[in-house]
Protein backbone atom coordinates (compact mmCIF):
# COMPACT_ATOMS: atom_id res chain seq x y z
CA UNK A 1 0.00 0.00 0.00
CA UNK A 2 1.29 3.55 -0.72
CA UNK A 3 0.54 6.35 0.83
CA UNK A 4 0.87 9.64 -1.63
CA UNK A 5 3.53 11.71 0.09
CA UNK A 6 3.79 14.78 -2.40
CA UNK A 7 1.52 17.59 -1.84
CA UNK A 8 -1.11 17.18 -4.43
CA UNK A 9 -2.43 19.65 -6.26
CA UNK A 10 -6.26 19.12 -6.88
CA UNK A 11 -7.12 21.85 -8.48
CA UNK A 12 -4.72 21.51 -11.09
CA UNK A 13 -4.47 17.30 -10.91
CA UNK A 14 -8.59 17.20 -11.32
CA UNK A 15 -10.48 16.31 -14.04
CA UNK A 16 -14.08 17.40 -13.89
CA UNK A 17 -15.14 15.08 -16.35
CA UNK A 18 -13.68 11.90 -15.15
CA UNK A 19 -16.05 10.80 -12.40
CA UNK A 20 -18.92 11.53 -15.21
CA UNK A 21 -16.94 9.08 -17.53
CA UNK A 22 -16.33 6.40 -15.33
CA UNK A 23 -20.29 6.95 -14.71
CA UNK A 24 -21.44 6.84 -17.87
CA UNK A 25 -19.01 3.24 -18.78
CA UNK A 26 -19.85 1.51 -15.63
CA UNK A 27 -23.86 3.01 -14.90
CA UNK A 28 -22.24 3.36 -11.12
CA UNK A 29 -23.33 6.32 -8.54
CA UNK A 30 -20.41 6.60 -7.85
CA UNK A 31 -20.90 9.53 -5.41
CA UNK A 32 -22.69 7.11 -3.26
CA UNK A 33 -19.32 5.60 -2.17
CA UNK A 34 -18.82 6.96 1.47
CA UNK A 35 -15.58 5.50 2.04
CA UNK A 36 -16.39 2.71 4.67
CA UNK A 37 -13.53 0.53 3.02
CA UNK A 38 -15.60 -3.01 3.11
CA UNK A 39 -14.73 -3.73 -0.24
CA UNK A 40 -11.07 -2.81 1.18
CA UNK A 41 -11.41 -5.68 4.18
CA UNK A 42 -12.94 -8.02 1.98
CA UNK A 43 -10.46 -8.05 -0.68
CA UNK A 44 -7.72 -10.55 -1.28
CA UNK A 45 -5.47 -8.47 -3.12
CA UNK A 46 -5.10 -5.04 -0.94
CA UNK A 47 -1.45 -6.50 0.24
CA UNK A 48 -0.72 -6.42 -3.68
CA UNK A 49 -2.46 -2.98 -4.29
CA UNK A 50 -0.64 0.10 -4.89
CA UNK A 51 -3.96 1.52 -3.83
CA UNK A 52 -6.69 -0.39 -1.82
CA UNK A 53 -10.05 -0.76 -3.82
CA UNK A 54 -11.53 2.09 -1.72
CA UNK A 55 -8.94 4.67 -2.57
CA UNK A 56 -9.56 3.75 -6.11
CA UNK A 57 -13.06 4.52 -5.70
CA UNK A 58 -11.88 7.80 -3.84
CA UNK A 59 -9.23 8.56 -6.95
CA UNK A 60 -12.58 8.68 -8.88
CA UNK A 61 -14.81 10.80 -7.04
CA UNK A 62 -11.67 13.41 -6.45
CA UNK A 63 -11.52 12.89 -10.43
CA UNK A 64 -7.83 12.08 -10.46
CA UNK A 65 -7.59 10.46 -13.35
CA UNK A 66 -4.34 10.12 -14.40
CA UNK A 67 -3.71 8.14 -10.65
CA UNK A 68 -6.30 6.22 -11.25
CA UNK A 69 -5.75 4.90 -14.58
CA UNK A 70 -1.42 4.68 -14.18
CA UNK A 71 -1.93 2.56 -10.93
CA UNK A 72 -0.95 -0.92 -10.54
CA UNK A 73 -4.64 -1.91 -8.38
CA UNK A 74 -6.71 -2.06 -11.31
CA UNK A 75 -4.73 -4.89 -13.14
CA UNK A 76 -4.19 -6.95 -10.08
CA UNK A 77 -8.06 -7.02 -9.61
CA UNK A 78 -9.23 -10.62 -10.29
CA UNK A 79 -12.85 -9.78 -10.29
CA UNK A 80 -13.80 -12.15 -7.28
CA UNK A 81 -16.83 -9.87 -6.97
CA UNK A 82 -16.38 -9.85 -3.04
CA UNK A 83 -16.45 -5.65 -3.42
CA UNK A 84 -19.49 -5.63 -5.49
CA UNK A 85 -21.03 -8.56 -2.98
CA UNK A 86 -20.66 -6.37 0.20
CA UNK A 87 -20.63 -3.05 -1.23
CA UNK A 88 -23.40 -1.77 1.57
CA UNK A 89 -24.04 0.75 -1.31
CA UNK A 90 -24.90 -1.66 -4.04
CA UNK A 91 -21.77 -0.16 -5.90
CA UNK A 92 -21.21 -2.70 -8.58
CA UNK A 93 -17.49 -1.89 -7.29
CA UNK A 94 -15.71 -4.66 -9.44
CA UNK A 95 -17.34 -3.30 -12.34
CA UNK A 96 -15.48 -0.32 -11.78
CA UNK A 97 -12.43 -1.30 -11.82
CA UNK A 98 -13.01 -3.60 -15.23
CA UNK A 99 -13.88 -0.08 -16.25
CA UNK A 100 -10.93 1.74 -15.02
CA UNK A 101 -8.90 -1.07 -17.08
CA UNK A 102 -10.39 -0.35 -20.09
CA UNK A 103 -10.00 2.83 -19.81
CA UNK A 104 -6.74 1.98 -18.71
CA UNK A 105 -5.87 0.07 -21.44
CA UNK A 106 -7.35 2.64 -24.72
CA UNK A 107 -4.75 5.47 -22.60
CA UNK A 108 -1.82 3.37 -22.77
CA UNK A 109 -1.13 2.37 -19.09
CA UNK A 110 -0.03 -1.09 -18.24
CA UNK A 111 1.85 -0.81 -15.43
CA UNK A 112 1.12 -5.08 -14.43
CA UNK A 113 3.08 -5.60 -18.12
CA UNK A 114 2.40 -9.33 -16.83
CA UNK A 115 -1.12 -9.17 -16.54
CA UNK A 116 -1.51 -7.52 -20.19
CA UNK A 117 0.49 -9.81 -21.88
CA UNK A 118 -1.17 -12.27 -20.33
CA UNK A 119 -4.37 -11.02 -21.18
CA UNK A 120 -3.85 -10.24 -24.78
CA UNK A 121 -2.08 -13.71 -24.90
CA UNK A 122 -5.08 -15.18 -23.95
CA UNK A 123 -7.83 -13.26 -26.04
CA UNK A 124 -5.06 -14.01 -29.58
CA UNK A 125 -4.71 -17.66 -28.51
CA UNK A 126 -8.95 -17.78 -28.49
CA UNK A 127 -9.07 -15.36 -31.69
CA UNK A 128 -6.56 -17.86 -33.57
CA UNK A 129 -7.98 -20.98 -32.57
CA UNK A 130 -11.90 -20.46 -31.42
CA UNK A 131 -10.79 -21.56 -27.90
CA UNK A 132 -8.23 -21.43 -25.80
CA UNK A 133 -4.94 -23.39 -26.34
CA UNK A 134 -3.61 -23.92 -22.96
CA UNK A 135 -0.24 -25.32 -24.10
CA UNK A 136 0.72 -22.36 -26.95
CA UNK A 137 -0.69 -19.63 -24.79
CA UNK A 138 1.75 -21.00 -21.52
CA UNK A 139 4.41 -21.01 -24.22
CA UNK A 140 3.74 -17.80 -25.59
CA UNK A 141 3.26 -16.10 -22.23
CA UNK A 142 6.72 -17.91 -21.31
CA UNK A 143 8.95 -16.47 -24.21
CA UNK A 144 6.96 -12.81 -23.81
CA UNK A 145 7.35 -12.33 -20.65
CA UNK A 146 10.52 -12.96 -19.97
CA UNK A 147 10.14 -15.60 -17.44
CA UNK A 148 10.59 -18.45 -19.38
CA UNK A 149 11.33 -21.40 -17.13
CA UNK A 150 8.68 -20.44 -14.46
CA UNK A 151 6.28 -22.73 -15.49
CA UNK A 152 8.86 -25.22 -16.71
CA UNK A 153 8.37 -27.72 -13.50
CA UNK A 154 4.72 -28.50 -14.91
CA UNK A 155 5.35 -29.92 -17.82
CA UNK A 156 6.10 -33.15 -16.51
CA UNK A 157 3.24 -33.74 -14.18
CA UNK A 158 1.08 -32.69 -17.03
CA UNK A 159 2.67 -35.06 -19.09
CA UNK A 160 2.21 -37.49 -16.61
CA UNK A 161 -1.45 -36.68 -15.78
CA UNK A 162 -2.29 -36.58 -19.60
CA UNK A 163 -2.82 -32.83 -18.95
CA UNK A 164 -0.87 -31.88 -21.95
CA UNK A 165 -2.22 -31.43 -24.75
CA UNK A 166 0.01 -30.29 -27.73
CA UNK A 167 -2.51 -29.39 -30.52
CA UNK A 168 -5.38 -27.00 -29.42
CA UNK A 169 -9.20 -28.54 -30.02
CA UNK A 170 -10.82 -26.63 -32.03
CA UNK A 171 -14.60 -26.03 -32.92
CA UNK A 172 -15.64 -28.41 -35.77
CA UNK A 173 -17.66 -26.19 -37.32
CA UNK A 174 -17.79 -22.22 -38.43
CA UNK A 175 -16.68 -21.60 -34.81
CA UNK A 176 -13.36 -20.63 -35.27
CA UNK A 177 -13.89 -18.64 -38.48
CA UNK A 178 -16.93 -16.80 -36.60
CA UNK A 179 -14.91 -15.86 -33.29
CA UNK A 180 -12.29 -14.17 -35.57
CA UNK A 181 -14.52 -12.40 -37.40
CA UNK A 182 -16.11 -11.11 -34.04
CA UNK A 183 -11.84 -9.97 -32.90
CA UNK A 184 -11.70 -8.33 -36.64
CA UNK A 185 -15.22 -6.12 -36.04
CA UNK A 186 -13.89 -5.16 -32.20
CA UNK A 187 -10.79 -4.37 -33.43
CA UNK A 188 -12.45 -1.85 -36.31
CA UNK A 189 -15.26 -0.99 -33.41
CA UNK A 190 -11.73 0.07 -31.13
CA UNK A 191 -9.99 1.68 -33.75
CA UNK A 192 -12.97 4.21 -34.58
CA UNK A 193 -13.46 4.92 -30.42
CA UNK A 194 -9.91 5.54 -30.10
CA UNK A 195 -9.73 8.14 -33.33
CA UNK A 196 -12.68 9.64 -31.86
CA UNK A 197 -10.68 9.91 -27.71
CA UNK A 198 -7.51 10.93 -29.84
CA UNK A 199 -9.26 14.07 -30.90
CA UNK A 200 -10.75 14.99 -27.44
CA UNK A 201 -8.09 14.90 -25.66
CA UNK A 202 -3.75 13.94 -26.55
CA UNK A 203 -3.07 10.39 -26.04
CA UNK A 204 0.33 9.69 -23.94
CA UNK A 205 3.00 8.51 -25.93
CA UNK A 206 4.11 5.88 -23.46
CA UNK A 207 3.01 5.04 -20.10
CA UNK A 208 4.02 1.25 -19.91
CA UNK A 209 5.99 1.63 -16.60
CA UNK A 210 8.83 -1.37 -16.23
CA UNK A 211 6.10 -4.05 -14.81
CA UNK A 212 7.05 -6.71 -13.44
CA UNK B 1 -33.48 -49.06 -6.70
CA UNK B 2 -35.89 -46.99 -4.10
CA UNK B 3 -36.64 -43.52 -2.90
CA UNK B 4 -37.82 -40.17 -5.81
CA UNK B 5 -37.73 -41.05 -9.22
CA UNK B 6 -35.04 -39.51 -11.31
CA UNK B 7 -35.90 -36.73 -13.55
CA UNK B 8 -36.30 -36.74 -17.13
CA UNK B 9 -33.98 -33.84 -18.32
CA UNK B 10 -32.40 -32.75 -21.45
CA UNK B 11 -30.15 -29.54 -21.06
CA UNK B 12 -27.68 -28.17 -23.67
CA UNK B 13 -23.77 -28.65 -22.13
CA UNK B 14 -21.33 -25.90 -22.58
CA UNK B 15 -17.91 -27.69 -21.62
CA UNK B 16 -15.66 -24.88 -21.58
CA UNK B 17 -12.08 -24.35 -23.21
CA UNK B 18 -10.13 -25.96 -19.89
CA UNK B 19 -12.75 -28.95 -19.57
CA UNK B 20 -10.51 -30.20 -23.10
CA UNK B 21 -7.40 -29.75 -21.62
CA UNK B 22 -6.07 -29.49 -17.80
CA UNK B 23 -9.68 -30.47 -16.62
CA UNK B 24 -10.74 -32.79 -18.80
CA UNK B 25 -11.68 -34.84 -15.43
CA UNK B 26 -14.07 -32.28 -14.56
CA UNK B 27 -15.79 -32.68 -18.40
CA UNK B 28 -15.49 -36.27 -17.48
CA UNK B 29 -16.94 -36.54 -14.13
CA UNK B 30 -19.57 -34.28 -14.90
CA UNK B 31 -20.97 -35.79 -17.95
CA UNK B 32 -20.84 -39.16 -15.90
CA UNK B 33 -23.17 -38.31 -13.06
CA UNK B 34 -25.14 -36.14 -14.93
CA UNK B 35 -25.81 -39.74 -17.22
CA UNK B 36 -26.39 -41.49 -13.94
CA UNK B 37 -28.53 -39.07 -11.93
CA UNK B 38 -31.17 -38.81 -15.18
CA UNK B 39 -29.82 -35.57 -16.83
CA UNK B 40 -28.86 -35.75 -20.66
CA UNK B 41 -26.49 -33.74 -21.63
CA UNK B 42 -26.05 -32.28 -25.14
CA UNK B 43 -23.03 -30.66 -26.14
CA UNK B 44 -23.43 -27.16 -27.57
CA UNK B 45 -23.03 -27.32 -31.42
CA UNK B 46 -19.52 -26.34 -32.50
CA UNK B 47 -19.14 -23.73 -29.25
CA UNK B 48 -16.42 -21.65 -28.77
CA UNK B 49 -14.82 -19.30 -25.72
CA UNK B 50 -16.85 -18.08 -23.73
CA UNK B 51 -14.23 -14.89 -23.42
CA UNK B 52 -13.55 -15.46 -19.47
CA UNK B 53 -12.26 -12.93 -17.53
CA UNK B 54 -9.26 -11.87 -20.02
CA UNK B 55 -12.45 -10.71 -22.47
CA UNK B 56 -13.89 -8.48 -19.81
CA UNK B 57 -11.30 -6.65 -18.46
CA UNK B 58 -10.89 -5.42 -21.73
CA UNK B 59 -14.57 -4.87 -23.13
CA UNK B 60 -17.91 -5.49 -22.35
CA UNK B 61 -19.20 -5.98 -25.56
CA UNK B 62 -16.59 -8.04 -26.79
CA UNK B 63 -17.12 -10.02 -23.72
CA UNK B 64 -20.74 -9.93 -24.55
CA UNK B 65 -20.12 -11.27 -28.12
CA UNK B 66 -18.15 -14.11 -27.22
CA UNK B 67 -20.44 -15.51 -24.34
CA UNK B 68 -23.47 -14.49 -26.67
CA UNK B 69 -22.38 -16.94 -29.69
CA UNK B 70 -22.68 -19.71 -27.43
CA UNK B 71 -25.95 -18.83 -25.93
CA UNK B 72 -26.99 -18.39 -29.61
CA UNK B 73 -25.58 -21.63 -30.63
CA UNK B 74 -27.95 -23.42 -27.66
CA UNK B 75 -31.01 -21.68 -28.90
CA UNK B 76 -30.49 -22.29 -32.31
CA UNK B 77 -30.80 -26.20 -31.21
CA UNK B 78 -33.75 -25.86 -29.33
CA UNK B 79 -32.27 -25.28 -25.66
CA UNK B 80 -32.79 -22.19 -23.62
CA UNK B 81 -31.12 -23.45 -20.53
CA UNK B 82 -27.12 -24.45 -20.94
CA UNK B 83 -25.30 -26.11 -18.09
CA UNK B 84 -21.24 -25.72 -17.72
CA UNK B 85 -19.44 -26.96 -15.07
CA UNK B 86 -16.95 -24.43 -14.90
CA UNK B 87 -17.38 -21.11 -12.87
CA UNK B 88 -16.08 -18.79 -15.31
CA UNK B 89 -17.85 -19.70 -18.05
CA UNK B 90 -21.05 -19.88 -16.17
CA UNK B 91 -20.51 -16.16 -14.99
CA UNK B 92 -19.61 -14.88 -18.34
CA UNK B 93 -22.69 -16.86 -19.53
CA UNK B 94 -25.16 -15.36 -17.30
CA UNK B 95 -23.54 -11.64 -17.35
CA UNK B 96 -24.37 -11.95 -21.09
CA UNK B 97 -27.72 -13.62 -20.88
CA UNK B 98 -28.44 -10.83 -17.99
CA UNK B 99 -27.81 -7.57 -20.31
CA UNK B 100 -29.30 -8.80 -23.39
CA UNK B 101 -32.66 -9.71 -21.16
CA UNK B 102 -32.98 -5.98 -19.84
CA UNK B 103 -35.74 -3.88 -21.51
CA UNK B 104 -35.24 -0.71 -20.15
CA UNK B 105 -34.78 1.56 -22.70
CA UNK B 106 -30.90 3.32 -21.46
CA UNK B 107 -31.73 6.51 -19.56
CA UNK B 108 -29.46 9.04 -18.26
CA UNK B 109 -27.19 7.19 -15.98
CA UNK B 110 -27.69 3.76 -16.83
CA UNK B 111 -24.81 2.13 -18.27
CA UNK B 112 -23.55 1.74 -21.61
CA UNK B 113 -23.42 -1.71 -21.67
CA UNK B 114 -26.87 -2.17 -20.41
CA UNK B 115 -30.15 -2.12 -21.88
CA UNK B 116 -30.89 -2.33 -25.53
CA UNK B 117 -27.89 -0.35 -26.06
CA UNK B 118 -26.04 -3.63 -24.91
CA UNK B 119 -28.07 -5.80 -27.85
CA UNK B 120 -27.02 -3.29 -30.11
CA UNK B 121 -23.32 -3.33 -29.80
CA UNK B 122 -23.14 -7.19 -29.32
CA UNK B 123 -25.34 -7.88 -32.56
CA UNK B 124 -22.41 -5.70 -34.60
CA UNK B 125 -19.80 -7.83 -33.30
CA UNK B 126 -21.73 -10.79 -33.80
CA UNK B 127 -23.23 -10.01 -37.01
CA UNK B 128 -26.61 -11.62 -36.14
CA UNK B 129 -29.13 -11.45 -33.99
CA UNK B 130 -28.31 -12.16 -30.20
CA UNK B 131 -29.99 -14.56 -28.39
CA UNK B 132 -33.26 -13.98 -27.01
CA UNK B 133 -33.94 -16.12 -24.27
CA UNK B 134 -30.80 -18.90 -23.61
CA UNK B 135 -29.26 -18.72 -20.30
CA UNK B 136 -26.63 -20.84 -18.27
CA UNK B 137 -26.78 -22.89 -14.95
CA UNK B 138 -24.11 -24.73 -13.37
CA UNK B 139 -23.71 -28.30 -12.85
CA UNK B 140 -23.71 -27.74 -9.42
CA UNK B 141 -27.27 -26.26 -9.74
CA UNK B 142 -28.66 -28.92 -11.65
CA UNK B 143 -27.49 -31.62 -9.40
CA UNK B 144 -28.71 -29.68 -6.42
CA UNK B 145 -32.05 -28.42 -7.66
CA UNK B 146 -33.55 -30.24 -11.03
CA UNK B 147 -31.75 -33.77 -9.54
CA UNK B 148 -32.29 -33.00 -6.08
CA UNK B 149 -30.63 -34.21 -2.67
CA UNK B 150 -33.45 -36.96 -2.02
CA UNK B 151 -32.80 -38.59 -5.05
CA UNK B 152 -29.33 -38.09 -5.12
CA UNK B 153 -28.36 -39.45 -1.70
CA UNK B 154 -30.70 -42.54 -2.76
CA UNK B 155 -28.67 -42.94 -5.56
CA UNK B 156 -25.24 -43.18 -3.47
CA UNK B 157 -24.19 -47.14 -3.34
CA UNK B 158 -20.87 -46.51 -2.20
CA UNK B 159 -20.68 -44.20 0.49
CA UNK B 160 -17.89 -42.31 1.41
CA UNK B 161 -17.70 -42.67 4.88
CA UNK B 162 -15.47 -41.01 7.01
CA UNK B 163 -13.80 -38.84 4.33
CA UNK B 164 -13.16 -35.64 5.57
CA UNK B 165 -13.99 -33.08 3.26
CA UNK B 166 -13.35 -28.89 2.87
CA UNK B 167 -15.84 -27.49 0.70
CA UNK B 168 -14.07 -24.74 -1.29
CA UNK B 169 -16.16 -22.94 -4.09
CA UNK B 170 -13.83 -20.29 -5.48
CA UNK B 171 -15.05 -16.44 -6.11
CA UNK B 172 -17.86 -16.39 -8.39
CA UNK B 173 -19.91 -19.80 -8.45
CA UNK B 174 -22.36 -17.05 -6.00
CA UNK B 175 -21.08 -13.96 -6.76
CA UNK B 176 -22.66 -11.34 -7.30
CA UNK B 177 -25.80 -13.10 -5.97
CA UNK B 178 -27.98 -10.45 -8.28
CA UNK B 179 -26.41 -12.48 -11.12
CA UNK B 180 -25.65 -15.80 -10.24
CA UNK B 181 -28.84 -16.23 -8.42
CA UNK B 182 -27.89 -19.21 -6.89
CA UNK B 183 -27.02 -20.59 -2.63
CA UNK B 184 -25.19 -18.07 0.11
CA UNK B 185 -23.02 -15.30 -1.84
CA UNK B 186 -20.91 -15.85 1.58
CA UNK B 187 -21.85 -19.30 3.00
CA UNK B 188 -23.00 -21.18 0.12
CA UNK B 189 -24.09 -25.17 0.99
CA UNK B 190 -24.71 -26.74 -2.24
CA UNK B 191 -21.43 -28.51 -2.38
CA UNK B 192 -21.62 -29.22 0.89
CA UNK B 193 -25.17 -31.05 0.91
CA UNK B 194 -23.66 -33.39 -2.42
CA UNK B 195 -20.68 -34.39 -0.07
CA UNK B 196 -22.97 -34.89 3.09
CA UNK B 197 -25.12 -37.02 0.48
CA UNK B 198 -22.28 -38.61 -0.32
CA UNK B 199 -21.54 -39.97 2.83
CA UNK B 200 -18.37 -37.46 3.82
CA UNK B 201 -18.03 -35.66 6.80
CA UNK B 202 -17.78 -31.71 5.51
CA UNK B 203 -15.48 -29.67 7.52
CA UNK B 204 -16.59 -26.36 8.40
CA UNK B 205 -14.47 -24.56 5.56
CA UNK B 206 -14.34 -21.00 6.82
CA UNK B 207 -12.23 -19.63 2.96
CA UNK B 208 -15.49 -21.31 1.17
CA UNK B 209 -15.26 -18.33 -1.06
CA UNK B 210 -11.77 -16.54 -0.87
CA UNK B 211 -9.70 -16.19 -3.89
CA UNK B 212 -6.67 -18.95 -4.74
CA UNK B 213 -5.21 -16.22 -6.70
CA UNK B 214 -7.21 -16.96 -9.96
CA UNK B 215 -5.05 -16.57 -13.38
CA UNK B 216 -2.72 -14.27 -11.59
CA UNK B 217 -0.51 -18.05 -11.62
CA UNK B 218 1.52 -16.84 -14.78
CA UNK B 219 1.62 -13.23 -14.84
CA UNK B 220 2.10 -12.75 -10.79
CA UNK B 221 2.86 -15.80 -9.30
CA UNK B 222 3.87 -14.68 -5.69
CA UNK B 223 0.27 -13.71 -5.60
CA UNK B 224 -1.09 -16.72 -6.43
CA UNK B 225 1.52 -18.60 -4.36
CA UNK B 226 0.43 -15.85 -1.41
CA UNK B 227 -3.37 -17.06 -2.02
CA UNK B 228 -3.58 -20.67 -2.32
CA UNK B 229 -1.08 -21.42 0.18
CA UNK B 230 -3.71 -19.57 3.17
CA UNK B 231 -6.18 -21.78 1.22
CA UNK B 232 -4.33 -25.10 2.35
CA UNK B 233 -3.06 -24.33 5.58
CA UNK B 234 -6.78 -23.42 6.61
CA UNK B 235 -7.80 -26.81 5.04
CA UNK B 236 -5.18 -28.69 7.20
CA UNK B 237 -6.31 -26.80 10.34
CA UNK B 238 -9.77 -28.01 9.78
CA UNK B 239 -8.34 -31.48 9.40
CA UNK B 240 -9.35 -31.89 5.95
CA UNK B 241 -8.24 -34.90 4.24
CA UNK B 242 -9.24 -33.44 0.41
CA UNK B 243 -9.93 -29.71 -0.48
CA UNK B 244 -13.21 -30.26 -2.73
CA UNK B 245 -13.54 -27.92 -5.61
CA UNK B 246 -16.03 -27.11 -8.64
CA UNK B 247 -13.87 -24.72 -10.46
CA UNK B 248 -10.51 -25.73 -13.01
CA UNK B 249 -8.60 -23.07 -11.93
CA UNK B 250 -9.09 -23.37 -8.47
CA UNK B 251 -8.28 -27.37 -8.79
CA UNK B 252 -4.89 -26.40 -10.94
CA UNK B 253 -3.52 -23.30 -8.55
CA UNK B 254 -4.48 -25.80 -5.40
CA UNK B 255 -2.99 -29.27 -7.30
CA UNK B 256 -0.79 -28.90 -10.41
CA UNK B 257 0.72 -26.05 -8.74
CA UNK B 258 0.87 -27.40 -5.32
CA UNK B 259 4.42 -27.68 -5.52
CA UNK B 260 5.23 -23.97 -6.04
CA UNK B 261 2.77 -23.22 -3.26
CA UNK B 262 4.53 -25.53 -1.13
CA UNK B 263 8.06 -24.12 -2.12
CA UNK B 264 7.20 -20.29 -1.58
CA UNK B 265 5.35 -21.00 1.43
CA UNK B 266 7.74 -23.78 3.13
CA UNK B 267 5.13 -26.01 3.78
CA UNK B 268 4.36 -29.49 1.98
CA UNK B 269 0.81 -30.01 1.89
CA UNK B 270 -0.26 -33.38 0.22
CA UNK B 271 -3.88 -33.33 0.33
CA UNK B 272 -5.86 -33.61 -2.53
CA UNK B 273 -7.85 -31.91 -4.82
CA UNK B 274 -10.52 -33.65 -6.09
CA UNK B 275 -13.67 -32.15 -8.05
CA UNK B 276 -16.68 -32.56 -6.33
CA UNK B 277 -17.95 -34.61 -9.49
CA UNK B 278 -15.58 -36.98 -8.96
CA UNK B 279 -16.38 -37.93 -5.51
CA UNK B 280 -20.13 -38.00 -6.32
CA UNK B 281 -19.09 -40.56 -8.75
CA UNK B 282 -17.26 -42.13 -6.80
CA UNK B 283 -20.11 -42.55 -4.32
CA UNK B 284 -22.83 -43.26 -7.42
CA UNK B 285 -20.62 -46.48 -7.69
CA UNK B 286 -19.57 -45.21 -11.44
CA UNK B 287 -16.45 -46.96 -12.26
CA UNK B 288 -13.13 -45.07 -11.62
CA UNK B 289 -11.97 -44.96 -14.93
CA UNK B 290 -14.80 -42.82 -16.34
CA UNK B 291 -13.84 -40.36 -13.41
CA UNK B 292 -10.72 -39.09 -14.62
CA UNK B 293 -9.20 -39.86 -11.15
CA UNK B 294 -5.83 -40.14 -12.96
CA UNK B 295 -5.46 -37.32 -13.84
CA UNK B 296 -5.19 -35.47 -10.19
CA UNK B 297 -1.74 -34.79 -9.61
CA UNK B 298 -1.92 -35.14 -6.05
CA UNK B 299 -3.25 -38.58 -6.13
CA UNK B 300 -6.72 -39.32 -4.21
CA UNK B 301 -5.94 -42.57 -3.15
CA UNK B 302 -4.16 -42.31 -0.14
CA UNK B 303 -6.88 -39.96 1.47
CA UNK B 304 -9.45 -42.34 0.41
CA UNK B 305 -7.41 -45.29 2.09
CA UNK B 306 -6.65 -43.14 5.72
CA UNK B 307 -10.80 -42.50 6.29
CA UNK B 308 -11.21 -46.04 5.46
CA UNK B 309 -8.64 -47.13 7.77
CA UNK B 310 -10.06 -44.43 10.34
CA UNK B 311 -13.07 -45.59 9.83
CA UNK B 312 -12.39 -49.02 9.93
CA UNK B 313 -10.54 -48.26 13.50
CA UNK B 314 -13.76 -46.22 14.87
CA UNK B 315 -16.20 -49.29 14.00
CA UNK B 316 -13.77 -52.22 15.85
CA UNK B 317 -13.85 -49.56 18.63
CA UNK B 318 -17.13 -49.25 18.65
CA UNK B 319 -17.84 -52.93 18.47
CA UNK B 320 -15.07 -53.64 21.39
CA UNK B 321 -17.07 -51.31 23.57
CA UNK B 322 -20.37 -53.00 22.92
CA UNK B 323 -19.45 -56.79 23.27
CA UNK B 324 -17.54 -55.13 26.61
CA UNK B 325 -20.69 -53.58 27.85
CA UNK B 326 -22.51 -56.90 27.09
CA UNK B 327 -20.04 -58.56 29.12
CA UNK B 328 -20.36 -56.15 32.20
CA UNK B 329 -24.10 -56.30 31.94
CA UNK B 330 -24.27 -60.38 32.06
CA UNK B 331 -21.71 -60.24 35.00
CA UNK B 332 -22.71 -57.24 36.82
CA UNK B 333 -25.70 -57.15 38.74
CA UNK B 334 -27.67 -54.48 37.28
CA UNK B 335 -28.43 -51.45 39.83
CA UNK B 336 -27.93 -48.71 37.41
CA UNK B 337 -25.31 -47.45 38.06
CA UNK B 338 -23.09 -48.61 35.26
CA UNK B 339 -21.12 -46.58 32.95
CA UNK B 340 -22.80 -44.13 31.59
CA UNK B 341 -23.06 -43.97 27.50
CA UNK B 342 -20.08 -42.74 25.60
CA UNK B 343 -21.90 -40.47 23.03
CA UNK B 344 -19.83 -39.90 19.55
CA UNK B 345 -19.01 -36.60 18.74
CA UNK B 346 -19.93 -36.19 15.39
Amino acid sequence: MQTPVQPLDLAQARDPDFQAAVARESGQALASCYQCGNCTAGCAYTPDYDFPVHQVMRLVQLGLKERALSCRSIWLCATCQACTTRCPNNIDVAKVMDVLRHMARRAGYAPERGVKTFTDGFLASVAKHGRIFEVGLAAAFAIKSGKPMQDAGLGLPMLTHGKLSFTPHEPEGNGKAEVAAIFARFDRVAADKSRAETVSSAKPADKTGGGK
Amino acid sequence: MSGPALPKLTLAYYPGCSQTGTAAEYDRSSRACCAALGVELVDVPDWTCCGSTPAHTVDHFLAGALAARNLLQAELAGFDRVTTPCPSCLAALRTASHHLAEKAPAENGAPQDSGPNYRTEVERLLDRPAPLRASAVSVLQVLTEDVGLEAMTSAVTRPLTGLRVAPYYGCIMNRPPGLMQFDDPENPTAMDRVLTACGATVVDYPFKTECCGAAFGMPRLDIMQRLSARLLDMAASCGADAIVVACPLCQMNLDLRRGQVNAKAGTSHTMPVPYFTQLLGLALGLPESGLGLDKLVLPLGPALEAARAREDKRAALAQAELAARAARKNGAPANGNGPKENTPCA
